[in-house]
């Protein structure tokens, strides 16, 4: 999807010389991925992995013209490096971090309402995989080899969950144009509803697929933007049947505290709302199937 | 994380909400000694355990005398406790806070948590205190009065003084009310709290505002900056496996059934579970061994899903990425070198190197029941159990 990545997308690695930083950067860059440098504060001017350092984003985005970044940086640290990414001009950032506090999410999101719509980087994640376009760029920690290229949009909150997800589609021998993990957190950069919106002005995505979990009002409200605002068939499925209420169910979000919030209700609020449900979670890829053949 | 409700009475007061006189005892002598050491007439015998609902399971006494609050301690110390809240396992008191009593003129509600829709600060007040927050949307919705507050700003006088006009709080105790909702919101801000409910939050016949009950809850994620706060945590008042769990970096919730699982990634737990209900089994446990799923954390959870004697099967499907199907073969091979086994075990494995993972598993001759999908492994996992 070329409003979050392509093939051209500039990426810089925040915590670029960490384990974690390392490692995964090696990894996008075998997949395809135009990495162009990285930083760290006190190292730049070294070179790592064949490529720049640098101390700020500042001096990343103006020596590189980086459009993208990804964080691996300690939770303690992430909202200020993800402040920092928005500031220098970075568009797409994604924050793979788990265990960011919710205090310092609601921080990063009041610091960027200090920019316009159209100059506002477009936050994933905190506690993600991030986001894949299959064979034009990755930016993020999935197997990339399990991705078909084609035209279903894949957005999910669990990591694992849509990589099963991409596995049964290719299963299928059905492509995915671009998946994007949102994270498990209760309060996260993007929510269902921004990346469905993307998705329904991407034209190389033709359905999407929503695999949301029990907790927080987002799969409702993405559901209520698609039966006004979309014209592209959506299907859903939802992870939790059987979590207790008011238990947290790994995922920070993932705690049913108010009506509407169970697996149970969204399953049917989402169907008021013209979405197509997979019935069960080994199912996903048939629906898409079925929907795609109504088309 | 939650802590107790004196820990919380003492947060609040340092916030400059006043809490009734009362201190935490350990025994019936200490009891009696404080009760003295309070003064007045008449105490209030609560035992400390993180759960709601206390008074209707007998764990709130109210005593006319220091020998009755040395008694009512003596019943109360050790017992557990089993409130609508807890499940029917209860929860051991090992902690008694012994309290003046207070002559009550109004109960209210006073709580505060995140708004995941605005992302912001939600005050939600009622003048129905007593009954949960639940009760009160149910029976009395119209009392709900909710502010949301911007946290970049913080809160303002005015709206803690609409809310206690809202509330009805007469003239002059408007601005001892508003101080007192300011403080909750402070201390919720300042300390990384999720939640802050105080309820009953009561006016008493000497025009006193007090917080009679607290309950607060905190981050887990920002305990790393919160030392005084992550000191108050009590493990007695946790679940053993779910302690034993967090300790080891593993995500663990305990639940009825008796199929135990094994699984990396959160969401892939809840449909694995999801997937054994609809099979017609019931989950033991929620388990999140990580996206990583590691060979140690793979000994680790085994170890913890052995120690439930309610597992009949065991049933471990994980989707591995970066690390390959291969490596959490080794892994799983590994655990059951260390770990006897003595249930059926069905092994769904999927995504990187699958086959050489399979290839594995069935070189080891280890004792395992192969699955392939998420379907096949329930269906195999509740048909083990009914063999």
């Amino acid at each position: 999807m070329t409003v979050l990545i392509d093939k051209k997308s500039k990426i810089i690695i925040q915590g670029f010389t960490g384990k974690m930083g390392t490692f995964h950067a090696d990894e996008m860059i075998k997949y395809g991925s135009n990495v162009v440098g990285g930083v760290t504060p006190g190292k730049g001017g070294s070179k790592h992995l064949n490529l720049p350092v640098f101390n700020t984003v500042k001096d990343a985005v103006s020596e590189t013209g980086a459009d993208a970044s990804i964080l691996f940086v300690p939770p303690a640290f992430a909202a200020d490096s993800a402040m920092e990414a928005a500031d220098a001009g970075i568009k797409t950032c994604v924050a793979i971090v788990d265990g960011i506090p919710s205090h310092d999410m609601i921080r990063i999101k009041r610091y960027m309402r200090r920019y316009t719509k159209s100059s506002k980087m477009t936050l994933v994640g905190p506690n993600c995989a991030g986001i894949i376009s299959p064979g034009k760029s990755m930016l993020g920690i999935m197997p990339g080899h399990i991705y078909k290229e084609g035209r279903i949009g894949i957005i999910s909150r669990s990591g694992t969950l849509g990589y099963e997800a991409a596995q049964q589609l290719k299963n299928l021998n059905i492509g995915v144009s671009t998946s994007v993990g949102i994270g498990g957190d209760p309060i996260n950069g993007s929510s269902f509803r921004d990346i469905i919106e993307k998705f329904e002005t991407d034209n190389e995505t033709d359905a999407i697929l929503m695999i949301g979990e029990i907790g927080g009002p987002q799969e409702v409200a993405a559901g209520e933007f698609a039966k006004e605002n979309m014209k592209k068939p959506v299907i859903a499925y939802i992870a939790g049947l059987t979590a207790p209420k008011g238990r947290v169910m790994g995922h920070a979000g993932a705690i049913v505290s108010a009506y509407g919030e169970s697996a149970i209700e969204k399953v049917e609020i989402l169907k008021e709302c013209g979405i197509t449900i997979s019935k069960n979670p080994s199912v996903m890829g048939d629906t898409v199937k079925a929907v795609l053949e109504k088309m | 994380m939650d802590i107790h409700e004196y820990q919380a009475k003492k947060i609040l007061s340092d916030f400059g909400v006043t809490i009734p006189r009362g201190g935490i005892v350990y025994s019936p002598e200490n009891a009696e000694n404080k009760a003295r050491e309070i003064g007045g007439s008449r105490w209030v015998v609560k035992a400390q355990i993180h759960s709601g609902a206390r008074g209707k399971a007998g764990g709130i006494i109210v005593c006319d005398s220091p020998l009755e609050v040395a008694q009512a301690t003596d019943k109360l110390l050790g017992k557990k406790l089993v409130t609508n809240q807890t499940g029917p396992e209860g929860k051991i008191v090992n902690r008694i806070y012994i309290e003046e009593a207070t002559d009550i003129e109004r109960e209210l509600y006073l709580g505060l948590v995140f708004d995941r829709s605005s992302e912001s600060i939600m005050v939600v007040a009622s003048t129905e205190g007593g009954m949960s927050v639940e009760e009160i949307s149910k029976e009395k919705p119209e009392t709900i009065i909710r502010s949301k507050i911007e946290v970049a700003v913080g809160m303002q006088s005015f709206q803690a003084r609409e809310l206690a006009f809202g509330l009805g709080i007469e003239p002059d105790l408007i601005r001892r009310a508003s101080e007192t909702i300011v403080g909750c919101y402070k201390a919720f801000s300042e300390l990384d709290a999720t939640m802050v409910e105080v309820n009953p939050l009561v006016i008493s016949k000497q025009k006193q505002i007090l917080a009679l009950d607290c309950k607060m809850s905190f981050d887990n994620n920002a305990m790393f900056r919160r030392n005084q706060v992550s000191e108050l945590r009590d493990k007695t008042q946790e679940d053993s496996k779910e302690v034993f769990a967090s300790d080891r970096g593993l995500n663990y919730v305990s639940l009825d059934g008796n199929i135990g699982n094994i699984i990396n990634g959160a969401g892939l737990a809840m449909a694995s579970m999801d997937m054994i209900k609809l099979a017609g089994g019931s989950p033991a446990n929620f388990l999140d061994v990580g996206g990583g799923a590691t060979p140690e954390k793979i000994v680790k959870a085994f170890k913890l899903v052995t120690m439930d004697e309610k597992v009949k099967v065991i049933l471990v499907n994980i989707f591995a990425g970066i690390n390959r199907c291969d490596w959490v073969a080794e892994g799983i091979v590994e655990a059951l070198k260390k770990i006897e086994v003595n249930v059926p075990l069905v092994i769904r494995l999927a995504g990187t190197n699958v086959e050489k993972g399979n290839q594995i598993l069935k070189e080891s001759k280890i004792n395992y029941i192969e699955a392939n999908t998420l379907e096949d492994a329930a269906n195999k996992a509740v048909a083990a159990l009914n063999k």
